[in-house]
């Protein structure tokens, strides 16, 4: 499965890679991580509204049978989007993308998933999730020797009514809160609510983008290191969910779960908001293989 | 809020009965249609072509399933309903044309549809967005799938479904909304809520 090479450095091999991110793969469409369980059962308890409660409730009861029989809990397993961050003592780097390729074909045939590659022209469906650019693979390199991977199955409904702001400088926060409520708001029912939204700001357009999708796979509940940020989603949040769309947009008090905001430094002259919407299935799944090959899965429990 | 159980083929007199807020669990047959076999369906008839069945009195399902073949059988693994908006475009000549009087899906549906089914007798039912597992466990056998050159999430997917719910009526066939009237509601919302977040 792998060796040591050299002074204890991490020699990785496409097979275990392809193994671990199989798993990641199969966990990230059938289990939610345990922050995102609690969110929809916080949002439960909480609801009042009788027709957004029975949603909640289907939610829920959906992800404990997709659980105990090892089914994709959506039928839309999404664009497979894989985070890696590589310790630049890693040999065998140039084995990670093939490996992470043939694992989303494998998990395509053997979870299953369901195909969503389409080619844009053509229209035609490769038929095993892969395709250009798909898997999408976004590298980080770190220092040290071990990698971790997570993956992010990122559905088309929610995606549809993501949006970027390309905002004045004036506009500035005040604008930014409005876009995002605004985003929210016009979203309405279509991205399965309750959603997570992802904001980021400045840097560019893409940068912007980068920064909101990745947002995505912070834990749900946990507060913004960053006080000033913390407070600026949570009144983002109150103010979501003042909206009553709710659950399902069928009306409620639990339109979002979470807001998560990020930014990178902006150009004098602009001022980029991105707003990523995930629908209620925040799936994603992240694991860490060390020097000495051991795997820790780092957002689900595997026995 | 009454309760139906209903089972295909639908009568327009049936459908006429329900109301939003009601809910249905559906038995027999369910036909899924997304973007490319709403479009296609719909060049066959211009062009006078028949459709691999007859759709009158069923329900089309908004839905891109994932399937598994296990011998020579294809089963269903999972099957929400996927948005239903994409599909506006199309759905007002679908119930014309196609005489189908339960539209399923999720995330609700326009005025133009909304009119289509005041005007020729059909409802639109919610169902749980990403409740796949539930949805799937419904589906008793798959009939047949039609048009696979489309790939698997737009194939035709003839299901046999059974207490198949439940399904919220969100669009009636009084022309009563469900969906826009919260979205109504939430935009008549914005103001309070930009003034307390300091929105100028």
């Amino acid at each position: 499965m792998f060796s040591v090479h050299g002074a204890g450095n991490l020699l990785v091999t496409g097979e275990l890679v392809e193994t671990v991110a199989f798993k990641l793969l199969q966990l990230a469409v059938t289990e939610l991580p345990q922050d995102v369980k609690d969110a929809l059962h916080k949002a439960y308890r909480q609801e009042t509204n009788q027709v957004g409660k029975a949603q909640l409730k289907a939610i829920l009861d959906n992800i404990e049978l997709a659980e105990k029989t090892c089914s994709p809990m959506c039928q839309d397993t999404g664009i497979i989007i894989f985070y890696v961050k590589a310790g630049s003592q890693i040999q065998g780097l140039d084995q990670i993308e093939s490996a992470l390729r043939n694992a989303v074909e494998k998990a395509t045939c053997e979870v299953p998933l369901r195909p969503n590659a389409v080619d844009p022209f053509t229209q035609q469906n490769s038929g095993n999730n892969l395709g250009r650019h798909v898997p999408y693979i976004h590298w980080e390199i770190v220092p040290g020797n071990s990698l971790e991977i997570t993956v992010l199955p990122k559905g088309g409904g929610s995606e549809n009514v993501s949006a970027l702001a390309m905002l004045t400088p004036g506009q500035g926060v005040s604008g930014l809160k409005r876009f995002v409520l605004d985003t929210i708001i016009a979203a309405g029912a279509k991205p399965c609510p309750p959603t997570v939204i992802g904001v980021g700001v400045g840097g560019g357009a893409d940068i912007a983008m980068n920064l909101a999708k990745a947002n995505l796979l912070k834990p749900l509940g946990e507060p913004n290191p960053d006080p000033e940020l913390a407070k600026l989603e949570q009144e983002l949040l109150q103010a979501a969910n003042s909206s009553g769309i709710g659950p399902m947009g069928l009306g409620g008090k639990t339109t979002v779960l979470d807001i998560k905001v990020d930014y990178a430094h902006r150009h004098p002259a602009s001022y980029p908001v991105a707003v990523v919407v995930q629908c209620w299935a925040a799936r994603r799944a992240s694991a860490k293989i060390y020097s000495d090959g051991k795997v820790e899965y780092l957002t689900h429990k595997v026995v | 809020m009454a309760v139906y159980r209903l089972k295909t083929p639908v009568s327009e007199k049936q459908v006429r009965e329900l109301k939003v807020n009601d809910t249905i669990y559906l038995t027999g047959t369910v036909v899924t249609a997304r973007d490319y076999a709403h479009r296609r369906a719909l060049e066959y008839h211009k062009a006078g072509k028949k459709l691999p069945l007859d759709l009158a009195g069923l329900a089309v399902f908004h839905c891109g399933p994932v399937a598994k073949k296990e011998g020579n059988v294809w089963k269903i693994v999972a099957a929400g309903p996927t948005t239903s908006a994409r599909m506006d475009q199309y759905e007002d000549e679908f119930i014309k044309n196609f005489n189908v009087r339960i539209v399923i899906g999720k995330g609700g549906m326009g005025k133009k549809t909304a009119d289509a089914m005041k005007k020729y007798g059909a409802v639109y039912a919610a169902f749980t967005g990403g409740a796949a597992v539930l949805a799937a466990k419904a589906v008793k056998q798959v009939k047949s799938v039609e048009w696979t050159d489309l790939g698997m999430p737009e194939s035709m997917w003839v299901l046999e479904v059974n207490d198949f719910g439940p399904l919220t009526v969100a669009i009636d066939s009084q022309g009563n909304n469900l969906f826009e009237n919260v979205q109504t509601k939430a935009e008549s919302q914005k103001p309070a809520i930009y003034k307390k977040l300091g929105v100028n």
